[in-house]
């Protein structure tokens, strides 16, 4: 079984890889960087990483892809007529997802009301992944946790400073 | 039954490769910072693992060090495109020529 789960993760996964280089369109090529992403995440599960597993979602595949998608758009000189065509396909699937979502959330404000009785919370008997990472990301990696701080903060302001100075003027010297 | 751990190196090496042979074919600088991304992910793959096989968690930490470093490549990379794009209206990577005179 763990076969299995190995073998298709890790064959999306160099899939992706080699259409992200081999891609012509930047879009294509993100997008599949995307899905590439998702898998690293999958295999992340396979391995016991639980944290790390929604740390690729969130950080990878939420903020890092999203900045290149806005790159890419921002940059590429003409844009292709068809990236504003939408098709009516695409209003059926988005339909049919609204219309589920509703019906799932129209059934828990319904369940909510009176027969769910609270369960007390108990305390998770056994250290699980996220808490051993923490533990020891601010106990023996308290220093480096501290250095990439500061990384985030030198790239931060490196960013605006970049992003607001115009390059084409002369410098003043 | 668990997967041994070459298979995860040859997946990891076949990943980092082609990111290498992306930076170097392709010519698109979006499409480089992309296959950069390639690479840090097979090495995060190798520390998960390694933190796996070795019951280790410091290979788990690293790749939270990785992901620092690749948040922070993004953010400098792009906004250095950005301003290149401003003054040479390009991002196909034959045209820089700024240290050539």
């Amino acid at each position: 079984m763990a076969y299995v789960f190995f073998g298709y993760f890790a064959g999306v996964i160099a899939l992706t890889a080699v259409l992200v280089v081999a891609l012509r369109n930047p879009v294509y090529s993100a997008l599949a960087l995307l899905v590439m992403f998702f898998h690293v995440a999958g295999l992340y599960v396979t391995l016991r990483a639980e944290f790390l597993f929604a740390v690729q979602l969130m950080v990878y595949a939420g903020a890092i892809l999203i900045f290149y998608l806005f790159a890419v758009m921002f940059l590429t000189e003409k844009t292709p007529d068809r990236y504003h065509i939408q098709s009516w396909g695409s209003l059926l699937i988005g339909g049919a997802i609204i219309v589920e979502t509703a019906v799932l959330v129209g059934q828990h404000s319904v369940s909510f009301g009176s027969t769910v009785e609270r369960t007390a919370l108990s305390p998770p008997s056994e250290e699980g992944n996220t808490e051993s990472i923490g533990q020891l990301l601010y106990t023996s990696y308290l220093f480096p946790f501290e250095v990439a701080s500061l990384i985030l903060l030198v790239a931060m302001i490196g960013a605006v400073v970049l992003s607001k100075k115009d390059l084409s003027e002369s410098p003043p010297s | 039954m668990n997967v041994p751990i070459h298979y995860y190196l040859i997946l990891s090496a076949f990943v980092f490769l082609t990111g290498l042979v992306g930076v170097l074919v392709r010519r698109n600088i979006i499409v480089i910072l992309l296959c950069v991304e390639l690479m840090l992910n097979a090495t995060n793959i190798n520390f998960v693992a390694f933190a796996e096989y070795l019951h280790d968690l410091g290979g788990q930490i690293f790749v939270f060090f990785t992901l620092t470093v690749a948040a922070a490549e993004v953010g400098v990379g792009l906004a250095i495109v950005v301003a290149i794009h401003r003054s040479k209206d390009t991002i196909n990577v034959e045209e820089f020529n700024l240290l050539k005179w």
